[in-house]
C-alpha cells in the first residue's frame, strides 16, 4: 500500500486566532488630516463605525494560510484523475512567465498602442485556438467555460431572431452531457429537450432525428462525449440539425482527446467554447479562476461577444464593430493571466499538441484495459470501442456484491495519496467513476494508481467495512454531506456557525 | 516526438503494445475518416521551443508593450492600481492551492474549503450580510447573476440601474439579461452632485415596479452615493430588491451596504489582493441579506459550510445546498457557474486577514485623505471636479477643455492618467478620471499637478 498521510493541522478558523491590537501590514498615515476633513464632509449615518473581521500578524497570516494549503492536493502532488476536468500539468515557466510586472501591472484603459506586446499574445492566441479546433473566429471575452456556453447559446439565440425565427424555442441535449450545457441553455431562455445515448455509447440518433422540428435552436454536443467516445454519427447528426435550420454547438471540455486529429469545425459545429484551463495547462485555482474562449464560423462569426483583437497589418486593436454580437458576456478582455499561460503552453509544444492527443488516449485506454479487467467492475456503454482522453467504469456489480460503492472506492483511493476520479457521472452510469489521467501522467503513476484500484477491489471483498471506513489518511476522516445540509444546521459564516454552537 | 511535459510521449511504442495496437491511427477508427487531420495545424511557431527560446520569446513580446509608469498609474474607469502584498503571492503560488481542482473531495482539500469558509465570513462581514457564495468570475457578472436572481425571487422582469454604475457593467448586465426578456432601464445622475438623480429613480420604480434597483457607490465617477437609505426606502417600497456594488475597498470607512438596506451586494477583488492584470481574472463578490431565508435556494454559485465527520468526533468543511447548481440540477439550476474565482477569493481572504479591522479602516482613510488632497492639488493647478457638489472617493471626475491633449502630453511623462469616459458619456465630453490610491505618494501627486500647471503654460504660450 502505498503510504500516504496528509498533514493535519488543528488549525483554528482565522476569527478564533485574532487578536485586535495586531497588524499584519504597516501602513502610512501621513494623509491622516484630509481624511478626516473629508469623512467629516459626510453625513454620519453612511460612516462605518464598527467592523470585526481578524487582525493577525504577518507571519500568523503566512503560517495559518500555508497548514490550509498542506490540507489540500493538487497536481503537483500527485495524480488528479478527475474526468472531463482534464487535469494535466501546469508548466512552471507558463506561472512564472504570466506573473511578470508587465501583466499583472496592465491596467486594462491603458492605450492600445501602450500594449501592442499584450495584444499580440491575445490575437494570437485567438488564431491558433481558431486553428486548432476549425473555426473563422475566436474571442477571449469569457471567463470560463460555462460563459462560453452562455455566449454559444445566446449567439444561436440572437441567430435565429434576426431569421425571424425566433420561435425556435428548443435546445437539444443528450442525457451524458456536462450539467453546465443544459444549464446554459435555459439560462439564454430555451427548453431543454433531453435525448437518450444509445449501447455504443453515440447520442440516439433515432431519438435525435425524432426531437428534430421546426421548434429546434440547435443541438450542444461534448465530442469526445463523457463517456470518453467519439461519436460515430456526427456527420449525419450535423447534416440533419442543419437541414432542418438547426446549429450544432461544441462543448469543448473534452478536446483533448481530438486535438490535432479531428476540428469541430470540421465536423460541421457552427460554434465552440474551450476551456483554457482544461486543455490548454492553465491551472485550476481550486475552482477558479479559468479561462474560456467561444469560436464560431460562418454566419454565426457575426454574433462572437466583443471586444476581439484584431489587427489591421500595422497595430493591434480591440475591435467592436463586430456586426451582429450579442455585447459583452463580462467587462474588459476576459481573463488574461490564464490566458497567457496556454499561450506559452501552444507556443511551447507547437506541432506536438498531437502527441497529447496520442498520449491522452493511449493512457486512457491502457489504463481502461487493465482497470476493466478487475472483478466489480463493468462497462455499460461502448464494448470494445477505443476511449479517447477518458473513460467511465461502473461500481455497480461491486455494490451489489459487497455493499463498496463508487464513492467509497473513491474515499479509499484518496487514502493512498490519489485524488478521486470524477464519480457518480454521467448519470446514465450506476456507480460510475469517470477516469481522465492525462497525457501528463507517467507509466509508472498510471500503474500505481491500477495497484491501489486494483488493492481495493481485494479487500472490498474480503473485509468490505475497512473501505467504507475510508479516508483514514486525510486531514479529516469522512464527512458528513447530510448534516452540514440540513436547514437546522446550515452554516455559511463563522458569524452563523458561532451563533449556532452557543 | 516526444516532450517532457508527456512523460509517456518517450515509451509510446511499449504502451501500444499494452494496449494492442501497431498504429495510433487505430485509436482513432471511430473517427469519419474524412475528418481526420492529415496537415499538421498551424499553430506556434511551427516547431517546438525549448524553455529559454519561450522565455526570449515572451520577452520580445513584453518589449513591445510601450507602456512605462514613472510613477504609479492613475488610472481608474472601476480598477485601479492598488498594491498587492507579497504574502498574497507567497500564498496563492502554494501548489497545493494553485493546482488543486474544486473541492468535490473534500476531506483531501480541507484547506481550500476552509480558505473558501473564511473568504465568505470575512465578505459576509464586510458587507453586512448573511451569506456571500464561494465566488464568481468578477464584478460584471456578479452584477448580472445578482439582477437574474431578483428576478427569480420577485417574478418580476425588469431590473433599473443607475447610469453612473460602471458601463461595462450594465453593458454585461444587459447580454444576461435582454434576450430572456428582462428589460434593463438606467436612472441618471444629478449633474450638480454626480449622484443617482432620486425623483427620477422613484418615478421609475413607481412605474416599472421593477425586480431589482442597482446601484454603484462610490460610482463609476467616484462620487459617494449618500442616499441609500433613501433608494432602499423606495425600492422596498414597491416590493423591488435593493443590489449595491461596493468596492470592498471602500467597506472599512463606508458603513456596509447591508446596513443601508442592501438585499443583495456585489463587488470585486481587483482592489483587495487580485491586482489589474489587464482587466482579469478577479473574483466577483455576490452575498445576500435574508433574514427570511427567501434569496438563499436562489443564489447562484458554490456555497461552502460546515459539517461533522460520519463518526460524529470531528468536523470540516463541504460544499452545500448543491441542488441548486448545474451539475445536480441541470436545466432548472439557478445558474450555470461552474468554475468560479477560487483562488482570487482566497487571496482575497489572506489580504484581509493581512489588514484587519484596523488595517482596512486605515487603507480606506489612507485613500480617502490622498483623495482630498488630489482634488484640492487638481484645483490649484485649474483642473476643476466634474460635479462640484460630489464628494469623490479614489476615483475623481475632473473638466478639461484640452483634456485628450492634457492626458497624452501626461502619458509622454510617464504619468497616465485616464479613461477618458465620452465613450460611455456622449455628454461629459471634456472629462477623464483620475485615480489615486495607498500606492501614491504625495511625491507623485505633486508631480502630476505640476505637469498639469506646465500643461496650462504650454497651451497659452
Amino acid at each position: 500500500m502505498t503510504i500516504f498521510r496528509q498533514a493535519k493541522w488543528n488549525e483554528p478558523i482565522v476569527y478564533e486566532i485574532s487578536r485586535d491590537s495586531k497588524e499584519g501590514v504597516l501602513l502610512d498615515e501621513e494623509f491622516r488630516d484630509y481624511a478626516l476633513r473629508f469623512l467629516s464632509k459626510l453625513p454620519k449615518h453612511i460612516i462605518r463605525d464598527s467592523l470585526n473581521i481578524p487582525s493577525l500578524s504577518e507571519v500568523e497570516v503566512v503560517r495559518h494560510f500555508t497548514r490550509l494549503s498542506q490540507m489540500s492536493y493538487g497536481v503537483d502532488l500527485g495524480p488528479v484523475p478527475l474526468g472531463s476536468c482534464t487535469m494535466k500539468y501546469n508548466p512552471k515557466i507558463c506561472e512564472e512567465l504570466a506573473s511578470d510586472r508587465r501583466i499583472v501591472e496592465a491596467h486594462p484603459y491603458l492605450d492600445e498602442e501602450d500594449v501592442q506586446g499584450l495584444l499580440e499574445i491575445l490575437y494570437t492566441l485567438q488564431k491558433w485556438l481558431a486553428e486548432i479546433v476549425g473555426m473563422d473566429v475566436c474571442s477571449l471575452q469569457t471567463p470560463a467555460g460555462a460563459a462560453g456556453e452562455l455566449a454559444g447559446a445566446l449567439m444561436i439565440k440572437k441567430y435565429h431572431r434576426d431569421l425571424g425565427e425566433g420561435h425556435r424555442d428548443e435546445m437539444i441535449v443528450p442525457d451524458s452531457a456536462h450539467g453546465s450545457n443544459p444549464a446554459s441553455a435555459a439560462m439564454a431562455g430555451f427548453k431543454v429537450v433531453r435525448i437518450p445515448t444509445d449501447p455504443r455509447g453515440n447520442t440516439d440518433i433515432e431519438a435525435l432525428r425524432a426531437a428534430l422540428s421546426k421548434r429546434t435552436a440547435g443541438v450542444m454536443l461534448t465530442n469526445p462525449n463523457t463517456l470518453g467516445l467519439f461519436e460515430e454519427y456526427i456527420v449525419d447528426i450535423a447534416r440533419e440539425v442543419h437541414g432542418i435550420g438547426g446549429l450544432l454547438y461544441y462543448d469543448g471540455a473534452n478536446l483533448n482527446g481530438i486535438l490535432g486529429y479531428a476540428r469541430p469545425g470540421d465536423m460541421g459545429f457552427d460554434v465552440a467554447h474551450l476551456n483554457l484551463h482544461k486543455t490548454f495547462a492553465a491551472p485550476h485555482g481550486g475552482g477558479g479562476p479559468g479561462a474560456g474562449a467561444i469560436c464560431a464560423k460562418g454566419a454565426l462569426a457575426d454574433y462572437l461577444p466583443v471586444p476581439l483583437v484584431e489587427y489591421d497589418g500595422r497595430k493591434y486593436y480591440f475591435k467592436y464593430d463586430v456586426p451582429r454580437t450579442i455585447g459583452r458576456i463580462s467587462w474588459f478582455y476576459g481573463n488574461i493571466i490564464p490566458a497567457i499561460k496556454s499561450f506559452l503552453y501552444i507556443a511551447t509544444l507547437g506541432p506536438l499538441v498531437k502527441e497529447v492527443a496520442e498520449v491522452a488516449n493511449l493512457n486512457t485506454n491502457y489504463m481502461l484495459k487493465k482497470l476493466s479487467a478487475l472483478p466489480g467492475v463493468d462497462l455499460v456503454y461502448g464494448y470494445g470501442r477505443w476511449r479517447k482522453h477518458e473513460f467511465v467504469i461502473s461500481f455497480e456489480k461491486l455494490y451489489k456484491e459487497t455493499g463498496v460503492g463508487a464513492e467509497d472506492v473513491a474515499k479509499a483511493l484518496l487514502d493512498r495519496g490519489f485524488h478521486a476520479p470524477t464519480i457518480l457521472f454521467p448519470l446514465i452510469v450506476p456507480e460510475a467513476h469517470m477516469i481522465e489521467v492525462t497525457e501528463t501522467e507517467s507509466r509508472e503513476n498510471i500503474d500505481n494508481l491500477i495497484n491501489a484500484y486494483k488493492e481495493i477491489i481485494n479487500i472490498a471483498y474480503t473485509n468490505p467495512s475497512e473501505i467504507k471506513r475510508s479516508p483514514q489518511n486525510t486531514s479529516v476522516k469522512r464527512l458528513d454531506t447530510v448534516y452540514g445540509n440540513l436547514p437546522k444546521n446550515i452554516a455559511l459564516t463563522y458569524r452563523s456557525l458561532k451563533g449556532k454552537t452557543a | 516526438m516526444p516532450h517532457p511535459w508527456i512523460p509517456n510521449s518517450y515509451i509510446k511504442n511499449e504502451l501500444m503494445k499494452e494496449v494492442g495496437i501497431s498504429s495510433i491511427l487505430e485509436l482513432f477508427n471511430d473517427v469519419p475518416r474524412e475528418l481526420l487531420l492529415v496537415k499538421n495545424l498551424n499553430i506556434g511557431f511551427g516547431r517546438p521551443l525549448t524553455e529559454y527560446q519561450l522565455v526570449r520569446v515572451f520577452d520580445n513580446l513584453m518589449k513591445k508593450n510601450a507602456y512605462s509608469y514613472k510613477v504609479p498609474p492613475f488610472l481608474g474607469g472601476g480598477v485601479c492600481f492598488h498594491y498587492v502584498p507579497a504574502v498574497v503571492k507567497h500564498v496563492a503560488s502554494r501548489s497545493e492551492f494553485y493546482t488543486a481542482y474544486t473541492p468535490y473531495q473534500p476531506e483531501i482539500t480541507q484547506g481550500i474549503t476552509r480558505a473558501l469558509f473564511e473568504y465568505q465570513s470575512l465578505m459576509a462581514d464586510l458587507y453586512a450580510v448573511d451569506v456571500v457564495n464561494a465566488s464568481v468570475y468578477n464584478g460584471s457578472t456578479a452584477m448580472a447573476e445578482a439582477v437574474r436572481l431578483t428576478v427569480r425571487v420577485t417574478g418580476r422582469k425588469s431590473a433599473v440601474i443607475s447610469r453612473s454604475t460602471h458601463p461595462e457593467v450594465i453593458e454585461v448586465v444587459r447580454t444576461w439579461s435582454e434576450p430572456v426578456g428582462i428589460s434593463v432601464s438606467t436612472v441618471d445622475y444629478d449633474r450638480d452632485t454626480g449622484r443617482v438623480d432620486l425623483s427620477e429613480l422613484e418615478d421609475q420604480v413607481r412605474k416599472l415596479k421593477p425586480a431589482a434597483v442597482a446601484i454603484q457607490t462610490p460610482n463609476f465617477f467616484g462620487i459617494i452615493e449618500q442616499d441609500l437609505k433613501e433608494v432602499s426606502q423606495v425600492v422596498h417600497e414597491n416590493g423591488s430588491l435593493l443590489i449595491v456594488y461596493e468596492d470592498p475597498i471602500f467597506t472599512g470607512i463606508l458603513e456596509a451596504p447591508g446596513k443601508l438596506g442592501a438585499d443583495i451586494v456585489v463587488g470585486d477583488t481587483s482592489s483587495i489582493g487580485s491586482g489589474l492584470n489587464f482587466g482579469g481574472p478577479s473574483a466577483g463578490i455576490l452575498g445576500i441579506r435574508d433574514p427570511e431565508e427567501k434569496l438563499l435556494r436562489q443564489l447562484p454559485g458554490r456555497l461552502i459550510g460546515y459539517t461533522k465527520t460520519v463518526d460524529g468526533e470531528d468536523s470540516g468543511y463541504i460544499m452545500v445546498l448543491q441542488t441548486r447548481e448545474q451539475h445536480i440540477r441541470r436545466e432548472r439550476a439557478t445558474s450555470n457557474i461552474t468554475t468560479n474565482s477560487t483562488l482570487e477569493a482566497i487571496k482575497a481572504a489572506v489580504y484581509l486577514t493581512l489588514l484587519g479591522s484596523t488595517g482596512l479602516k486605515k487603507l480606506g482613510e489612507s485613500i480617502a485623505g490622498r483623495t482630498a488632497f488630489l482634488v484640492e492639488r487638481l484645483k490649484s493647478v485649474g483642473l476643476e471636479p466634474a460635479f462640484k457638489e460630489g464628494v469623490y472617493l479614489r476615483e475623481v471626475l475632473f473638466r478639461h477643455p484640452n483634456v485628450s491633449d492634457l492626458r497624452n502630453f501626461l502619458k509622454r511623462h510617464g504619468v497616465y492618467i485616464g479613461p477618458l469616459v465620452d465613450r460611455f458619456y456622449p455628454e461629459l465630453s471634456n472629462c477623464g478620471l483620475v485615480c489615486v490610491t495607498e500606492v501614491h505618494s504625495k511625491e507623485d501627486i505633486e508631480t502630476l499637478a505640476e505637469l498639469v500647471r506646465k500643461f496650462s503654460e504650454v497651451m497659452a504660450s
